[in-house]
């Protein structure tokens, strides 16, 4: 198994290419930059980049793995649409794996936490954790104050922008982003215990922003049969 | 060289509201498949961007594949890969082009990012053959007005006129809306206007002899709507018929008033017409009788081909790699308002 994984739910595009190694994870290469302006730029270059480094090449992938988000609309879907293109070009197996979960991951936790992504719009995509791989309950999105940590350490982008209203040192919140490392590793542990991995497809949680507009200036007068086509 | 030693180009498109993946060799058209999100826009009166852009991710592939099967050729067949960097929807154009990347990583075949604007003029290589050269053509649709001078597909192609505000496409949606007519607008004005008589209403023509190839379009739906209000008020019977030829000749009047003046000023005798807007019967009848009087030979794509699709990017792609043009890098970046001057992105 060559795994390549990668994101771009966040503000960080990151990636990398990872294979068991026993009953654990060997990263090849992994690679991430911040720029939540430049996700269609910079994630091809990034994975041709940590393929590179991980001294493969394309066909030698066997699955991908993707973050499905919550996250900002727009640079989600440069991951999801790169995942299915590569999987569809390579003949290989595509899964996503949420991307709370790889920054879940990426704490280490052994207790329970929450972590929480940037929504925009003042709101925090959230989850509960018992511990860095178990989440407990759906994924959701609020406005921070009304997310129920209970006095749970919150960590991720979302905890870092409202510490002070989770009332804890901004600090705190690390690690802020997934990193294509964590992701891959929870796809590949998942695979090698034989769990399900959800479907590749984006977590939008919102319906889009849309206005059905209000009637025309009404026109009370008659009209030929032939206009209502 | 028979066409079949012709690279084999896939062409993407997601500028807007169309999904369309197509597979061109030269100017032969392999197969051209299409995935719209219209039906969904419908009772927003206008495309939404978010939605569209949800549509183009979960049409991608299953458009792909019907394009593949149609031309009988796998995606490993796939010489270069075409795709629309610019103008469009942001999000939208971020699906095609995110996609594109990753065949050509994958495959390891060259990536070219080109203009939305220009494949709409390629396309018509797909029907009629190589372009003479220089052609003026003119785009019509939702999301464009222009007039451009095209020397060379690949390489030279420059901007005569634009709308100075809305699309003429657009407009159509607008006065649609007005009249009580479906989205979009465009096929129902067409059908009404062939009961109605044009020359019921005078309404203006923006720009008309102001000596430019600018558009404008505003005012003409402003001026239909008051002609509803006041209809309304005065409780006159509205005639939708007239109204909507009225409307509509003011369209393709100042239109193919304006080509036929481009051609003429530039010396060119040939005037193509494409965009989703040159379906329109009304257009095409006006501009074949103003183009034989100016002796200008006009060519207008089926209608299939006028509309965005992935053919007419893949047909500009073909145009590209013949002309030798170095391929985008893989940090091709989307240009929401790409200049039509310029024809591969970045
Ligand atoms: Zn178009």
């Amino acid at each position: 198994m060559l795994l390549l994984a990668f994101d771009t739910a966040t503000p960080a595009v990151t990636a990398a290419v990872c294979e068991p190694d026993g009953a654990a994870v060997r990263i090849r290469a992994a690679a991430s930059a911040v720029d939540a302006r430049r996700h269609g730029e910079l994630l091809a270059p990034g994975i041709r980049d940590v393929l590179a480094r991980a001294d493969a090449s394309p066909a030698d992938l066997t699955h991908i793995a993707v973050g499905i988000g919550p996250g900002p609309y727009t640079g989600l879907r440069v991951g999801l649409a790169t995942a299915h293109a590569l999987a569809e070009a390579l003949g290989i197996a595509c899964h996503g794996v949420a991307t709370l979960d790889a920054i879940a991951h990426a704490s280490g936790r052994d207790t329970p936490f929450i972590a929480a992504s940037d929504a925009r719009r003042k709101e925090v995509f959230w989850a509960r954790y018992a511990d860095s791989a178990t989440r407990v309950g759906d994924i959701a999105v609020d406005r921070p104050a009304d997310v129920p940590a209970d006095g749970l350490p919150v960590i991720g982008h979302g905890a870092r922008l409202y510490a002070d209203v989770f009332g804890q040192d901004a600090d705190a919140a690390e690690p802020l982003y997934p990193s294509a490392a964590a992701l891959g590793e929870v796809a590949v542990l998942r695979l090698l215990a034989g769990a399900e991995l959800p479907e590749p497809r984006p977590l939008y949680l919102r319906r889009p922003d849309a206005q059905v507009p209000g009637a025309p200036k009404r026109v009370s007068a008659v009209r030929g049969p032939a206009a209502r086509a | 060289m028979s066409t079949t030693d012709l690279p084999l180009i896939l062409g993407i498109e997601s500028s807007c509201d169309e999904t369309g993946v197509g597979l061109v060799r030269g100017c032969e058209l392999l197969s051209d498949q299409v995935a719209s999100s219209v039906a969904e826009h419908a009772r927003f009166g206008g495309v939404v961007p978010e939605v569209a852009s949800r549509a183009h991710l979960e049409a991608m592939t299953p458009t792909l594949h019907r394009a593949l099967d149609g031309a009988g050729v796998k995606l490993a067949d796939v010489d270069a890969i075409a795709v629309t960097a610019g103008p469009g929807l942001a999000g939208a154009l971020l699906v095609g082009v995110s996609a594109a990347k990753a065949y050509a990583l994958a495959l390891d075949k060259p990536l070219y990012g080109v203009n939305h604007l220009v494949g709409h003029v390629a396309v018509d290589q797909l029907e009629h053959g190589p372009l003479p050269k220089p052609t003026v053509a003119l785009l019509v649709s939702g999301g464009h007005t222009s007039l451009l001078l095209v020397r060379d597909l690949a390489t030279d192609v420059r901007l005569l006129g634009d709308t100075v505000d809305d699309a003429a496409g657009e407009a159509y949606d607008k006065v649609a809306r007005l009249l009580d007519l479906p989205y979009p607008g465009g096929p129902p004005i067409d059908r009404a206007a062939r009961e109605g008589d044009p020359s019921a209403i005078r309404f203006p023509r923006g720009k008309w002899g102001d000596g430019t190839y600018d558009f404008s379009f505003s005012g003409l739906k402003t001026a239909v709507a008051r002609w509803v209000e006041e209809s309304e008020r005065s409780g006159s019977p509205l005639s939708v018929p007239d109204v909507a030829a009225a409307f509509q000749e003011a369209v393709v009047d100042v239109l193919t008033r304006k080509a036929v003046d481009a051609c003429r000023a530039h010396g060119v005798e040939h005037l193509v017409i494409s965009g989703g807007v040159a379906a329109n019967s009304r257009l095409r009848a006006l501009a074949e009788e103003r183009c034989a009087r100016a002796g200008i030979e006009l060519r207008v794509p089926r209608p299939r081909l006028c509309t965005d699709n992935g053919a007419m990017i893949a047909a500009l792609g073909a145009e590209v790699v013949a002309a030798g043009l170095p391929p985008s890098t893989l940090d091709l970046a989307t240009d929401t308002s790409l200049p039509v001057s310029q024809v591969l992105a970045g």
